[in-house]
């Protein structure tokens, strides 16, 4: 079936389909009740054939990600600000060592309530972008197989999200550290622990710290 | 750093499952428009009813004393399928990158919602009957009024979309609010479609 709404476009395309189609069968209803009721039929029966019977079989959108090979370690990595940060950087590069390790570092598009609502999250995402961009290129130039996606702004729908799609076999929660991390005054660490059948490392990034 | 790590026994969420071959969100707004198909045509379904017991009973429709302002209504339609023609300018426009035009596209979307909405309320306080007078009326103001709490929806989502467009926001990367919101105008739009047609024509 297709979805007549999937665009601005389709959707504009759309209401003239429907002027089209109530102008016939008010057209046929002037000249004869009848006549009127064999259009809406006519038309009704058209407009299904189009939506059900075409035997169009849409390509899948999407499907499971096949699993790595069996001694594939999968990191999954979640962290915002403190992405960049070289305790992270380090913990990632100790736990990749020695095996194949593939690294997913997923960036909460943190936003305002606001600006949430709004349905504002274009800068937000672009933040996230920046820093994951940053992020990736220090992982790579010490050799550590890393990508990275943008998340949603609620880090335990982020960490969710990616682990339906990622698979991993840890997660790492990077944050500042206590008194400056939303995210700890949350319980996010606490809730992913008992939210996921996954062995959980909290690693603390003190940035203040780091460029001192 | 503070390092440590735990393995917890209980089942985490189930596997992610595509099989439906469509797209989270391209679901997501299917199932938008059958909820609101589903309560507009619950709303149908009472007013067809409603004209189904009542024409059997004194042969008219609608009932003697009602007049329903046909032509005001028609005047209500064109103003709204223009503005279906203006927010998809203003798409358009954001899409090949012109801000002019999605700017002056959703100011035009919005004035032509606002004067539809204004029309509709003058006319109910034109009218001759009000929400207790027979069965008629009530499934004439239910129907009509549901459209119109949509079309305020519409104008509030329209609002903040003509707020952003002003304040540098949407490029033709980045346009999605635009897009979303668009496809709820037009869908508000076809609404009105078939509620004119049934409710003022038929």
């Amino acid at each position: 079936m297709r979805n007549p709404f999937q665009s601005e476009a389709d959707a504009f395309r759309f209401v003239w389909v429907t002027i089209g189609y109530f102008a016939l069968i008010v057209i046929g209803s002037v000249i004869n009740r009848w006549l009127g009721f064999a259009v809406f039929i006519a038309l009704t029966a058209l407009a299904l054939w189009w939506l059900f019977g075409r035997g169009e079989v849409e390509a899948p959108v999407k499907q499971v990600p096949a699993a790595g090979p069996p001694d594939e370690h999968r990191i999954l990595v979640v962290a915002n600000e403190t992405v960049g940060g070289p305790e992270l950087r380090s913990d990632i590069r100790e736990r990749s060592e020695g095996r194949t390790a593939r690294v997913l570092v997923v960036c909460p598009a943190l936003n305002s309530p606001l600006r949430h609502w709004v349905s504002d999250e274009d800068q937000a995402r672009a933040n996230a972008q920046a820093r994951l961009d940053q992020s990736l290129t220090s992982m790579r130039s010490v050799g550590i197989d890393a990508s990275g996606e943008i998340g949603d702004g609620d880090p335990i729908q982020a960490i969710e999200d990616a682990v339906r799609t990622f698979r991993p076999d840890e997660l790492v929660i990077s944050t500042h550290p206590v008194g400056r991390s939303h995210w700890l005054e949350r319980g996010v660490v606490e809730k992913a622990r008992e939210r996921f059948a996954l062995p959980v490392t909290h690693v603390v990034v003190d940035l203040n710290a780091d460029r001192s | 750093m503070t390092s440590h790590a735990e393995v917890h026994e209980h089942h985490g969420p189930p596997p992610i499952h595509y099989s439906s071959r469509v797209s989270p969100s391209v679901l997501g707004m299917f199932l938008f428009i059958a909820s609101e198909i589903m309560l507009f045509g619950s709303f149908f379904t009472v007013y067809f009813f409603d004209r189904v017991v009542n024409h059997g009973i004194n042969g008219q429709w609608p009932p003697d004393g009602f007049h329903r302002p046909v032509f005001v209504a028609l005047i209500n339609t064109l103003i709204l399928v223009t503005s279906s023609a203006t927010m998809h300018w203003a798409d358009t426009s954001i899409k090949k990158g012109n801000r002019a035009g999605l700017q002056a596209g959703l100011v035009l979307t919005l004035c032509l919602g606002l004067t539809f909405l204004l029309t509709q309320v003058i006319e109910y306080h034109r009218l001759r009957f009000n929400t207790g007078d027979t069965s008629f009326a009530a499934t004439f103001f239910g129907l009509t009024g549901l459209h119109g709490a949509h079309v305020f929806v519409g104008l509030t989502i329209l609002l903040v979309m003509t707020i952003r467009a002003f304040r540098g926001h949407f490029s033709p990367e980045q346009h999605h609010g635009v897009e979303i919101g668009g496809i709820y105008w037009h869908f508000v739009d076809v609404m009105w479609i078939v509620v004119y047609v049934t409710v003022y024509i038929i």
